[in-house]
Parts: C-alpha cells; sequence; structure tokens
C-alpha cells in the first residue's frame, strides 16, 4: 500500500498538477509517526510512511495549506473523508485547491497498548497474519493484533469514502458497529455511578488542551479557551468545576459536528475516554432529533442550526432512564 | 405540621428571562401583587437564544444552587425561532449534566408569557422547593467561590 501511495503522489507533484502532499512522516522511533506536508519527491522518498501506524486524522491541516497558493495533494482514510467533508460545509476547506485520494483505513494499532503489555524498547512492528511480531531491543515479542487495536478502530463507523476524487485500493461500506454500548452503559448507572466514573477520569485532564487542538471540528481561530477574561486560558484545571466545564464545553462546542472519528481520546495523555463525551452528544441527537451523521455529506443541516415545531422539550432529559 | 430536612438551607436560583415574554411575566407577577421566593434571581437576555451553555455553568461556579431558563412559548419568540434554538441546545447540555453525574432537576426550562405572570409565580415556587429537596449544589460548584 505504502509503494502505491508514494508512487502516485510523486507522479502528481512531477506533473505539476499539485504542488504539496499532506501524508505522514517517520519519527524517530517507529511508531511516532507525526502528519507532515512534503514538497519534494526526495522528501517523500525518505519520510513517506503509511502502515498500520498512521493513525493521526489529516484534514484538519487543509484547513491552513488550502489557504496557500497551489493545490495540495491529500490521502484520506475512510474516518478522515467525513471529517474534510465536514470541514468543507463550514467552509473552512477551499474544495478547489485539494485534490483528495482516498485509500484504506484501520484498524490501526495502538503503541500505548503494546506498552501495556510490558513490550518496551520497541524496533520495529509487523502484523503477521493476526499475529503482531514486535521486535525489540531485548529480543522478539508477539502479541494477537486484536490486543493492540486502537480504541478509535475499536468501533469502526464507515469503510466507506464519503469524498475522494480517486482511489488507491477498494471502498468499502458503512460498517454496522454497536458504538454506543459503553454511553449506554453509563446511562444506565445511577447519577452518583457517574458521577464518581467521570470524576476518576476527568481528574486526570491536566488541560493540555491537545484534545482540542487535534479536533478536526475545533478550528476556531480564536478559542474560547484561549480567551485571556475567562481565568483558565492555557491553565491547568484548578478544580473539579473547571475540569468538568472545560469538558462539558469542549463537547458541546463540536456537538452536530463531531463525526466521532476519536482522535480527541487517541491524543489524550491521560487516556481520558473523550469520545464518550461526544458519543452522547450524537446518540442524543440521533435519538431525539432523527438519524443525523456528520460528514456525511456536505449540504444538510446540522442539528444544533436547525429545528422542528414540535421537538420535544428539556423537561424529557430528566424524566428517561435511570436516576 | 411540616418537617423541613433542609430547614436552614436556603438556595441561590438563578432565572434567565427573556426581555419579550418571561421577564415581562416576572413583571406582571410583581404587579399583581403575586408572592414568589426572594431566592430567585432574574437575569435578562434579549431572547432564551442568547442563553449560552457556558452561563449556566457560570452560574453553577458562582454558588447557583439551581438554573432555570424561561422564554416565550415555542412559537411566540419575538424573534420568531430563537426558542426553538435555545429548546435544542437546553435539551442536549442537561442530557450532558445528567450524564456526568449531576443531579436532575437542578436545571429546568418553562415557557412562560408576558400574560402569565401567576405561571411565573408557580414555576419561581415549585422550582424552589425542588432544589431545597435537593439541598446544596455540591457536584458543579467551584470551591473557590464559596462564601465563607
Amino acid at each position: 500500500m505504502q509503494e502505491a501511495i508514494i508512487k502516485r503522489a510523486k507522479e502528481l507533484l512531477a506533473d505539476g498538477s499539485v504542488n504539496r502532499v499532506i501524508g505522514w512522516k517517520k519519527g524517530e522511533f517507529v511508531y511516532d509517526i507525526t502528519p507532515a506536508v512534503f514538497e519534494t519527491a526526495e522528501e517523500i522518498d525518505a519520510d513517506f510512511v503509511y502502515n498500520e501506524l498512521t493513525s493521526a486524522n489529516v484534514s484538519k491541516y487543509l484547513v491552513k495549506e488550502t489557504k496557500k497558493d497551489g493545490k495540495v495533494l491529500v490521502f484520506l482514510k475512510p474516518c478522515d473523508t467525513y471529517s474534510f467533508n465536514q470541514l468543507t460545509k463550514e467552509h473552512r476547506i477551499n474544495r478547489e485547491n485539494v485534490y483528495v485520494i482516498g485509500i484504506p483505513g484501520g484498524p490501526k494499532l495502538d503503541v500505548e497498548k503494546i506498552k501495556a503489555k510490558g513490550i518496551t524498547g520497541i524496533l520495529n512492528i509487523t502484523n503477521d497474519n493476526g499475529t503482531l511480531k514486535i521486535e525489540t531491543l531485548y529480543g522478539e515479542e508477539t502479541m494477537p493484533f486484536a490486543d493492540a487495536v486502537s480504541t478509535k478502530c475499536e468501533n469502526c463507523k464507515s469503510k466507506k469514502h464519503v469524498v475522494f476524487d480517486e482511489l488507491i485500493g477498494e471502498d468499502g461500506d458503512i460498517t454496522d458497529t454497536n458504538r454506543f454500548e459503553m454511553v449506554e452503559k453509563l446511562e444506565n448507572m445511577t447519577s452518583q455511578e457517574r458521577f464518581d466514573f467521570w470524576r476518576d477520569q476527568l481528574s486526570k485532564c491536566i488541560r493540555c488542551n491537545a484534545c482540542r487542538n487535534i479536533c478536526p471540528a475545533c478550528t476556531c481561530e480564536k478559542c474560547v479557551f484561549d480567551n485571556p477574561d475567562l481565568g483558565t486560558d492555557n491553565k491547568a484545571a484548578a478544580d473539579s468545576f473547571e475540569e468538568n466545564m472545560f469538558h462539558i464545553i469542549r463537547a458541546f462546542h463540536v456537538a452536530g459536528r463531531c463525526t466521532d472519528c476519536g482522535e480527541c481520546s487517541r491524543v489524550c495523555p491521560q487516556n481520558i475516554p473523550l469520545h464518550l463525551l461526544n458519543r452522547k452528544f450524537i446518540k442524543d441527537i440521533n435519538s431525539l432529533y432523527g438519524e443525523y451523521q456528520a460528514g456525511e455529506d456536505t449540504t444538510s443541516r446540522a442539528p444544533l442550526t436547525d429545528y422542528t415545531f414540535d421537538d420535544c422539550e428539556a423537561s424529557i432529559v430528566h424524566e428517561r432512564g435511570a436516576e | 405540621m411540616q418537617v423541613n430536612e433542609n430547614k436552614d438551607f436556603e438556595p441561590v436560583i438563578v432565572a434567565f428571562c427573556c426581555n419579550w415574554c418571561s421577564y415581562a411575566g416576572a413583571d406582571l407577577s410583581g404587579t399583581n401583587r403575586l408572592n414568589y421566593p426572594t431566592n430567585v434571581k432574574i437575569i435578562r437576555v434579549p431572547c432564551s437564544c442568547r442563553v449560552n451553555p457556558m452561563f449556566i455553568l457560570r452560574a453553577f461556579q458562582r454558588g447557583a444552587d439551581g438554573v432555570i431558563m424561561c422564554g416565550c412559548h415555542p412559537g411566540d419568540c419575538h424573534y420568531t425561532s430563537g426558542n426553538y434554538f435555545a429548546r435544542r441546545r437546553m435539551t442536549l447540555l442537561f442530557s450532558m449534566l445528567d450524564y456526568l453525574g449531576i443531579e436532575r432537576n437542578r436545571t429546568r426550562v418553562e415557557w412562560v408569557s408576558a400574560a402569565e405572570g401567576a405561571k411565573f409565580a408557580e414555576t419561581m415556587e415549585s422550582f424552589t422547593a425542588d432544589i431545597k429537596k435537593l439541598g446544596p449544589n455540591r457536584r458543579l460548584e467551584d470551591l473557590r467561590c464559596r462564601k465563607q
């Protein structure tokens, strides 16, 4: 797959139809791959990489890149195409300046899950028919591929590219997953249990803002959390209220626009399951205002900028389910 | 004689009232000499749609024990559709607060028109009674803001 992608990127660069390529770049270690912009074939040959560890969603980089001169080539996994569509819909991406090539997606690996098994000094990771062969400084280790699958890929919502100019590999279908399982489990707890669960999780927050910075839906030039009048800008949360406030508001700002790409949870250095907050909003929107998948198209109205005359009243929230 | 478990507890309640209906409704309950609890502090907003979810959280932070949002009845909004948007927004916010384990009934949305002075007073009575039953807001409070 990587060879085909690199070949096509170099072709398009060579014939001048694109000026830049957004892809993934090797890091110091085999597992710290970062998104990068490539401008020459030499750079691509040296650093471009695409494998089971390239899980970053690169669509957000287009917000800045498409404002510059020239055309950008971007490689999007199926889940990234939803973010791309959502950004196009919000006029954040200049669609004319992008050439989208759809590439097959996950399941991707989460290196933290490998490290959690006590495997350290990782030099190389290869997938051999469902078994991971991990070369380390201390010899070779193996573990099942399924045990190291990234949380965001565990409940893959779609293998279908909703937007592309060209495809490498085959297009899949929308998958049928039970992604709300954990949300339902939480909903069925008592309010004290839920409170304890979230206190446990959110109190780990160090306010690094990684979830906000990675989020393809969070593209405000000036974020509410950077407002010096707020008193909490770029500061570690002072108490439980601030932790709650940050996460409620962060999730609320992307409600109805979140495509459930799972990047927030992936980048969280404290492993807070932030996607559970977003999924709660998605689940509520689906059940109260009709099924809606952000980023599926570029024309429909987002649920929070729309209404019907017979919407449910807010009290419905207090009437349903367990206390 | 009724036994009040929280005899000494006087909650602080913030009511966001839209300028055109609920605020006028509150005014009417005043001119009609109707009583409603003094725990209720009214904040006038141009439209219920002006109420940012952050306002609700801020009210809790600064020591409110309950927050109620009042607006024009659906269909009667001075700006045609403001309260429809507010309704969706508040539904999702309340659902999220519930999901995070904040007690139910600390938040409420009520539609009060300019002619419903009596309804305004009744609503505030019942909401204050609910909050008294729930007790002080401890799960969503900012300790730094607690009165000594």
